[in-house]
């Protein structure tokens, strides 16, 4: 176990190491920085206007110092400051954090309890009227565009109905209350959880149906156990280990936001501040934000090696840090 | 595929009712960003102006018939009531010594009156070199302020210009608030109360002050109880973030938010149609402003080189219909980089209506005589081909050049079009030159803003001078190099009025530039609300937020 937790531990360090500077210097050399977006959008600045403000901003240094200068001062524990927000990197970034926790983790939590289950009945009747519904809904989540999914929900829920918000937050309402939260997350977590409900459906009814033809499934029914207590206490275990992967990788994605999602319902998580930190060349801001995503599906991995042990004995700790 | 989906959305909208609005002493204004600082004089961004209008006024602005006057002080310095005078800098410069007197009521919302001390700490942070505030060549020039009383001060610059009265760059900060963040210099930017302590109504002196601001969501502003003007009417303001202009528009049908603001919402295609579908339950006004779209010409390209094919490119397109087709006739054609609305525009200049056969003569002119498949060919065998270059992903933009395309291909133009993500258009490709025809985009600028540095030959950027100034034509006429430079020291307005008259002469006669037009704000407002006056130019309507009322 002690060895598992060593080797995962140095892993994880050296792909932040490598991933921290492949992040910063392809930011870096996207072409302008923020002076040249500025001196295009102003005829006035000056040549020698620029040129402080480069220095000033430390700009002028080449991407290799800037990292290092970077590397260092994260070492120490000072993350800097965000550019964008002018604030330190940190307190702008934990408040996204939770915010997308609140709606990609209410809208991960609901598209299992639909797709699981869904995945499963589907496998049990398979080449059935239900199993072609199951997935032609499926289909439809996959296919159905984000952009448009979320447009028409505002239309018929906030302009035609008028029951919900078009977007936004309780807070920026002026309003407050678990409900008033809940209803401005309702649309936002409608729309994330159709587009992935789809996908976990399909991954869940194609693992079970794998798993239904294994040997042991079949004594098992021999045993004349019932169809349910075969699923349920045979199949299900080994058939939820490559969905287990799946929602590993998808754990990094939990708190990288869904930038799509957030831009049409301006609900300000993690999806829109790495874009935007990104595209205004916030380079501290998207370094941190780029590289908590990263932990955490590293984290997520970890939790998933842990979680085969658990639905396969025959693996174990010392096998997977091999 | 996204634009498709927008229509659909769009045509869709069209059916909906209109759901009613909030409270009438609450307003809640959409705008499309979020601002990067709440620091007045750190970063020039629009969405910061058009939220710190509401809270703090400049010494001076342009007011909504393009004219400078005074909102903090009381009377504008001219050098005909005494308060602007020459002076002789130290190292004998033409200077000007400029007074000014703070709004005797000036007051702090925390009840601190706005003194020559903030003026002078304003002063001592503009200055210095690691604060981060932009604005630099003002600081630059403003060498030494002499503190008269309280309340009375004279501002030396060293050197004298027709806007020496004009200081609407310069906004105060608050001496008894700011002045310990900056005891480091360096670290100040991330340190300023306008930062760390957004809400702290000390900070504000307008109308308003700020009451709570979340990054990236929304900013709540309430009135600030030691404003000395007109009491406003409303009781809460809130401007509400929201990127995606789809969105910006179902939230106002659906009353999330009560108006769009013009300087920072729809574009006026999306404005237009917009109109058409609930036009009669909105205000919609539309202003012509500064923001002046064009087409750059690399005249290091031989083709463009030649006068006549320039002349030729202008005639052969319709921007008359262009404008009235994609934009309803709302975005005037430019003909110059001065707006009409500026009072130094001049009407006497060239003009280029859509004229087919005149391209055609001039293109025949200028050598490329031969055609094959309806391109022009030269006598040397070469192609008439050209390309042309913009942001990918404005639909605005990319309209306007596909119907260009095929009026240009009509004259035997093979026009090729390239488009970038703006970043590298704008972070390389102009910048450094490297497009070899045409390149579209926009320039903003201010009422009688001198194009010095878009027009005159020592601002051609190069790898010599690594890049530096924004001449990205490549521009060379010592008659326009002598105009700029004499322009901005001529006080005499009849004088320079003519000065600027030959300026757009050359400029219409030359055509380093095809002028586009003038791109427009649409304001979307509420039937009921009554008082917003779009300005046109770069002080939004915010500046003038008391006398907005509900009906």
């Amino acid at each position: 176990m002690a060895r598992f937790l060593f080797s995962r531990f140095l892993q994880s360090v050296i792909v932040l190491l490598v991933m921290s500077f492949v992040i910063y210097g392809l930011i870096g050399l996207m072409p302008g920085d923020p002076i040249d977006l500025m001196i295009t959008a102003d005829p006035k600045i000056t040549a020698m206007d620029a040129a402080h403000l480069r220095e000033l901003y430390g700009l002028d240094e080449s991407i290799i110092k800037r990292y290092v200068y970077w590397l260092s001062a994260a070492i120490s524990g000072d993350f800097g400051f965000s550019r964008l927000y002018a604030q330190p990197v940190l307190p702008v970034m934990w408040s996204a954090v939770l915010n997308t926790i609140i709606l990609l983790g209410s809208s991960f939590a609901l598209a299992l309890l639909i797709a699981l289950p869904l995945g499963i009945v589907a496998a049990m009747r398979a080449r059935t009227c239900l199993d072609y519904g199951v997935n032609m809904l499926a289909f439809a989540g996959i296919s159905i565009p984000q952009f448009w999914l979320a447009l028409m929900l505002i239309i018929v829920f906030a302009v035609v109905l008028g029951w919900l918000p078009a977007g936004g937050t309780a807070a920026a309402a002026g309003v407050e209350g678990f409900w008033e939260n809940g209803r401005y997350l309702i649309l936002p977590v409608i729309s994330l959880t159709i587009a992935s409900v789809g996908t976990h459906t399909r991954y869940m009814r194609a693992s079970m149906i794998e798993t239904l033809r294994q040997d042991y499934i079949r004594t098992a029914r021999a045993k004349g156990l019932s169809e349910w207590q075969v699923v349920i206490g045979h199949a299900l275990r080994n058939a939820m280990i490559p969905v287990v992967t799946v929602i590993a990788l998808d754990f990094g994605y939990l708190f990288s936001g869904a930038l799509m999602t957030e831009t049409i319902f301006s609900y300000p998580g993690m999806g829109k501040l790495i874009f935007d930190s990104i595209m205004g060349n916030d380079f501290n801001l998207a370094l941190i934000a780029l590289l908590f995503a990263t932990a955490l599906t590293l984290c997520g991995n970890f939790l998933a090696d842990v979680a085969y042990v658990a639905l396969d004995r025959r693996i174990s700790l010392a096998e997977l840090s091999e | 595929m996204m634009r498709y989906l927008t229509v659909v959305f769009m045509l869709i909208l069209t059916a909906l009712p209109y759901t009613a609005a909030k409270a009438k002493d609450q307003l809640v204004i959409g705008i499309t960003q979020f601002p990067s600082t709440f620091h007045p004089n750190i970063d020039s961004m629009l969405a910061k102006s058009y939220i710190l209008a509401m809270t703090r006024r400049p010494f001076t602005v342009y007011d909504v018939n393009w004219k400078n006057i005074c909102l903090l002080c009381t009377k504008l310095p001219t050098m005909e009531n005494g308060l602007a005078q020459r002076k002789t800098t130290p190292d004998g410069k033409n200077g000007v010594a400029v007074s000014y007197t703070i709004h005797p009521k000036a007051t702090w919302g925390d009840g601190t009156p706005v003194t020559t001390k903030d003026v002078m700490f304003t002063w001592k942070v503009g200055r210095h070199k690691q604060s981060g505030v932009g604005n630099i060549e003002f600081y630059r020039s403003l060498y030494k302020i002499d503190p008269v009383d309280e309340k009375t001060f004279t501002l030396h610059f060293d050197k004298l210009t027709f806007e020496y009265n004009s200081i609407g760059g310069f906004n105060l900060l608050p001496a008894h608030l700011d002045e310990k963040n900056f005891a480091d210099p360096l670290s100040y930017k991330n340190r300023t109360a306008f930062d760390t302590d957004t809400t702290n109504p000390g900070l504000y002196f307008g109308p308003f002050r700020i009451d709570e601001a979340i990054a990236g969501s929304h900013v709540v502003l309430v009135p600030n109880d030691t404003w000395y003007g007109a009491k406003p009417h409303f009781k809460k303001i809130t401007v509400r973030v929201i990127e995606n202009t789809a969105a910006l528009e179902a939230n106002l049908l659906s009353g999330g938010i009560d108006m769009i603001a013009g300087e920072l919402g729809l574009t006026v295609d999306q404005a237009v149609n917009f109109e058409k579908r609930h036009g009669d339950k909105f205000q919609i006004l539309y202003k012509p402003g500064l923001i002046y779209e064009h087409i750059d010409l690399n005249l290091d390209n031989p083709i463009l080189a030649d006068k006549r094919v320039r002349h030729a490119l202008v005639y052969a397109i319709d921007r008359e219909a262009i404008s009235q087709r994609l934009f309803g006739g709302r975005q005037p054609v430019a003909h110059t980089s001065v707006n009409p609305l500026d009072w130094v525009y001049a009407e006497d200049i060239r003009q280029y209506p859509y004229n087919p056969k005149a391209a055609n003569r001039l293109l025949d002119e200028a050598g490329w005589t031969a055609r094959h498949k309806g391109i022009r060919y030269n006598t040397k065998g070469e192609r008439l081909r050209l390309e042309i270059m913009t942001t990918a992903g404005n639909r605005s933009r990319e309209l306007v050049q596909q119907v260009m395309q095929s009026q240009w291909k009509a004259v035997g133009v093979d026009v090729r079009i390239k488009n970038q993500p703006a970043r590298v258009f704008f972070g390389k490709t102009v910048t450094e030159r490297l497009y070899t025809g045409l390149a579209m985009y926009a320039w903003i600028s201010s009422p009688e803003s001198v194009p010095r540095t878009t027009l005159h030959s020592g601002h051609i950027p190069n790898a010599d001078n690594n890049f530096a100034g924004q001449n990205y034509t490549g521009f060379k006429n010592s008659e326009m190099d002598a105009l700029l430079e004499i322009i901005e020291t001529e006080l005499d307005r009849t004088k320079r009025q003519k000065l600027w008259h030959t300026l757009q002469r050359i400029y219409a006669n030359e055509l380093p530039v095809i002028p586009l037009y003038f791109r427009a704000n649409p304001y979307v407002i509420p039937k009921w609300l009554t008082g917003i006056v779009p300005t046109g130019h770069q002080y939004p309507t915010s500046h003038w937020v008391e006398k907005w009322k509900s009906k």
